[in-house]
């Protein structure tokens, strides 16, 4: 329960810190992505890019994280993790549902976050 | 089942007493069987594995009673036997599993799958296996590059691309067009191939952002770095033919960021060889000395990185007669002969920034001035070129939205004075400065996934080619797995420097003369040509063996040329501007196979069709084979714990028959042959690699000993009107053997 207090705590210090600092328009990011092969690269890259506003986008297999360099003007962090969420791949801010992992292909089937 | 288990026990205990056998079962925690897990006895080197059901069974001897059933992937379980009860053993998964080290030999060329261009790089590895000497001998292992045998008297051995010379190759340094102008004929002679660090080969069109004079192809090869060079290096060489060659580098590192490599070169060849018995040297005699100091400074953490080069080099050459005297023959008719000096200085800037919170933008900016003076005669004809030249480009990368597309524009700007003396059967001055200034956009889209394109465009004003726009694209898809189609198309336009590239005809009896005289360079027009192509790579298993097959079908169209003719008459050179067709359609088909591991096989077929309309008709480039065949073999053993390693190289290059220029005019025992036979050429390499500092190598080129005979028309009488040293078509020298070392400091 202690835990639980300070992690929340924790969270919304660093969402006012956030909210607090000017919106940069080269925002670097790096947030954990679960993934495989080559595909899962080309299929979270893609979903990054689908947001507006991401300019750079390179998923690394071998660390299980993406580093994103977005316009905060136009999308957040989050909408990005959103995007890679729905096309099945966990993320540490949000988690892909369950029937969108089921639907990737076999050799994409990495192990949930 | 305990009944079972009884029976059997009762059985085996019947044929064997007294020993016990061990039954059970391995899963895994989703009560999945194992196949293959080590169950053995601890401290014991008997054991057994379990079978694709998960089942084992064991004897257990009287001494050991603890087993440990261990599988890849899963805790190791150990498990103290006190009964004859079957075991079910249930291991747990190791979530973090140990680093696994993929090992893959890197290949010494790579073909790119995701590059849009074509392009490939021949690394060190690559460049290592013709030890000798300098850039224009780098490509002998390379099918894609074609290199010319050398005549015997400017020694110099051309290279060709998709059926064409090098002046229709763009060649940088480091993506500063580096071998022009005056430095066409010998330019890749000066540049010593221990200081090259990869060679990046594209072929067709390529980019606009080094320029507008690429028609074939380009070639762009990179120095060594300081910043990540070794603190020593030394490479001797010696050959039978008494060349020998001297590399040291020595690096120093300031701090992390100030780094420095200076580089001292030094060739020679003293005896005088006459092989073939015509009263020539095979090889001109001579002396090079080559100084580079290169300094880097790099910041990483600003985003700046920054060259600066000084250069230094004075090559001389003679050749001719074996008993030729320079201070006593020359420009005399006592006895033919020829010297070729040369001294190039240069020095050149590039400096890139990276913006560090946008990696995807930078700039660059790059800046050259070259010194290149050479004085020459041939016999009596004398030619003497000094061309000064300044060369700036300013470029800017970034991105449009995101890093799917990029963009590189900027302009660039080039100055170039050249004092040139012609003295032959006429005495001219062609002296003249020449300055383009361009800008250029290039455009590079890729989907992630399966397609790329680069699509760009540069506009240029020349002072002699007039106000220009050079388009260039290229295409690359991934149809299926592990294969590429790309395609390109590209127009390149240049000034040919007539007597600069085709030098090797002053050492002929010939009389020179331009036909045209309203152009503005020589009397001749700017020459223009577009280049389509078409390439295929597919990699596959081929019986487990990584293997690859390449295609390119390439077709360069000439709209204007400065013609070279030497078929209308074996006493003259004509130079005139291309009035009909003048094309090079190249194929070539190359298949590689990594036979068993560390045992590489390469081999290519080519195929030229390159005609022009001369004033007598329209021929087949002379001098050019239309078939060629390449083969390429290169083993080497297991790198061993201290660096020691052989490595052998055998190439085989087979010519088809060549047209020879026309002589039917000579008399007849001045006349050559319509076609030059066909013949092999095989070079050899051994390498023995004694530590990681330390390695030998001994080599011969063309071990089958194949000789062109009569390399020269009327070498009894070379100031006779039939005298003629430009038709090589294949060695003179005949086998040649090397030996050399290259010692490092690490």
């Amino acid at each position: 329960m202690k835990n639980i207090v300070i992690a929340i705590l924790v969270a919304f210090f660093s969402i006012s810190a956030v909210a607090q600092e000017k919106k940069s328009k080269n925002k670097k990011a790096e947030i954990k992505v679960a993934g495989n092969c080559e595909m899962c690269e080309k299929r979270i890259e893609k979903a990054a890019f689908s947001v507006k506003g991401v300019k750079s986008a390179d998923w690394h297999a071998d660390h299980q994280d993406i580093h994103l360099i977005i316009d905060e003007n136009k999308c957040s962090v989050e909408d990005v993790a959103k995007a890679i969420a729905k096309v099945g791949h966990d993320t540490e801010i949000v988690k892909a549902k369950d029937e969108d992992y089921e639907r990737l292909h076999g050799c994409c089937n990495y192990e949930r976050l | 089942m305990y009944k079972k288990i009884a029976l059997v026990l009762f059985f085996i205990s019947s044929v064997a007493s007294a020993q016990e056998i061990i039954k059970g079962i391995v899963v895994d925690e989703k009560k999945q069987p194992l196949l293959g897990a080590n169950i053995i006895w601890q401290k014991s080197t008997s054991g057994t594995t379990s079978d694709e059901k998960g089942n084992f069974s064991i004897e257990k001897p009287a001494e050991f009673s603890i087993l440990e059933i261990s599988y890849e992937g899963f805790e190791t379980q150990k498990i103290e036997v006190t009964s004859t009860e079957s075991l079910t053993i249930i291991l747990k998964e190791v979530n973090n599993l140990k680093e696994v080290t993929i090992s893959k030999t890197k290949r010494s060329t790579e073909h790119s799958l995701y590059k849009v261009t074509n392009v490939q790089t021949m690394g060190q590895k690559e460049l290592l296996k013709a030890a000798c000497c300098n850039l224009s001998e780098s490509f002998s292992t390379n099918p894609s590059i074609d290199v010319n045998f050398s005549d015997a008297v400017t020694g110099n051995k051309q290279i060709k691309m998709l059926g064409l010379t090098s002046p229709y190759i763009l060649i940088a340094e480091e993506n500063i067009p580096s071998v022009r102008g005056a430095s066409q004929a010998y330019g890749l002679s000066f540049v010593p191939g221990t200081w090259v660090e990869s060679i990046q080969i594209t072929k067709g069109a390529g980019s606009v952002i080094n320029g507008y004079e690429s028609i074939s192809g380009q070639i762009n090869y990179e120095v060594l770095k300081p910043v990540n060079d070794i603190p020593f290096f030394l490479n001797v060489y010696g050959s039978q033919d008494s060349r020998y060659e001297l590399n040291t580098h020595f690096n120093h590192k300031y701090s992390d960021k100030l780094s420095t490599t200076l580089f001292l070169h030094g060739n020679t060849r003293q005896s005088r060889n006459d092989m073939n018995d015509d009263g020539f040297l095979d090889n001109p005699i001579g002396k090079q000395v080559n100084i580079l100091n290169r300094w880097q400074y790099n910041d990483t953490e600003k985003g700046w990185v920054s060259f600066l080069n000084l250069r230094y080099m004075n090559d001389e050459k003679q050749a001719g007669e074996v008993d030729f005297n320079p201070d006593t023959d020359k420009l005399t008719t006592n006895a033919w002969g020829s010297e070729v000096n040369t001294e190039k200085i240069e020095i050149s800037n590039k400096t890139g920034y990276v913006f560090p919170e946008m990696p995807y933008q930078s700039f660059g900016f790059q800046n050259s001035f070259q010194s290149h003076k050479q004085e020459s005669y041939f016999g009596l004809n004398q030619y003497n070129i000094h061309q000064t030249s300044f060369y700036s480009n300013l470029l800017f990368n970034s991105i449009i939205s995101n890093t799917k597309n990029k963009f590189t524009t900027g302009i660039n700007f080039a100055y170039d004075k050249y004092d040139e003396v012609v003295n032959v059967n006429f005495d001219q001055d062609f002296s003249r400065i020449d300055n383009s200034v361009g800008a250029f956009f290039e455009y590079t889209f890729d989907n992630l996934n399966n397609f790329s394109l680069v699509a760009g465009a540069r506009a240029d004003y020349h002072n002699r080619l007039g106000t220009f726009v050079t388009p260039r694209l290229h295409i690359r898809y991934n149809p299926w797995e592990q294969a590429v189609i790309r395609a390109s198309i590209g127009r390149g336009k240049r000034a040919a420097n007539i007597f600069a590239e085709n030098q090797q005809l002053f050492a002929s009896s010939r009389d020179f003369s331009i036909l045209n005289s309203d152009g503005k360079l020589y009397g001749l027009n700017p020459e223009i040509a577009w280049n389509y192509g078409l390439s295929f790579i597919q990699k596959f298993k081929l019986l487990g063996m990584s293997s690859e097959v390449i295609l390119d079908y390439y077709v360069t169209d000439f709209q204007n040329q400065a013609v070279v003719d030497i078929d209308a008459n074996a006493q003259q050179v004509l130079f005139y501007n291309l009035d009909g067709k003048s094309f090079a359609n190249s194929f070539q088909a190359e298949f590689s196979i990594e036979l068993i591991k560390h045992l590489n096989f390469k081999t290519a077929y080519k195929y030229y069709d390159v005609q022009t309309q001369f004033s007598t008709g329209q021929l087949q480039k002379a001098l050019q084979a239309k078939h060629r065949f390449f083969g390429n073999l290169s083993f080497e053993t297991h790198i061993k714990d201290k660096g020691q390693q052989w490595k052998f190289d055998f190439t085989y290059n087979w010519l088809g028959e060549q047209r020879l220029p026309n002589t039917s005019m000579n008399p007849t025992v001045y006349q050559l042959a319509d076609y030059a036979p066909a013949f092999a050429v095989m070079n050899t390499q051994i390498t023995r690699t004694f530590s990681s500092t330390f390695e030998m190598y001994i080599g011969g080129e063309n071990i089958g000993n194949y000789k062109q005979n009569n390399g020269i028309v009327q070498n009894e009488n070379p100031f006779g009107s039939y005298f003629d040293s430009s038709m090589i078509y294949g060695p003179t020298f005949g086998a040649m053997y090397y030996a050399g070392l290259r010692f490092k400091i690490k």
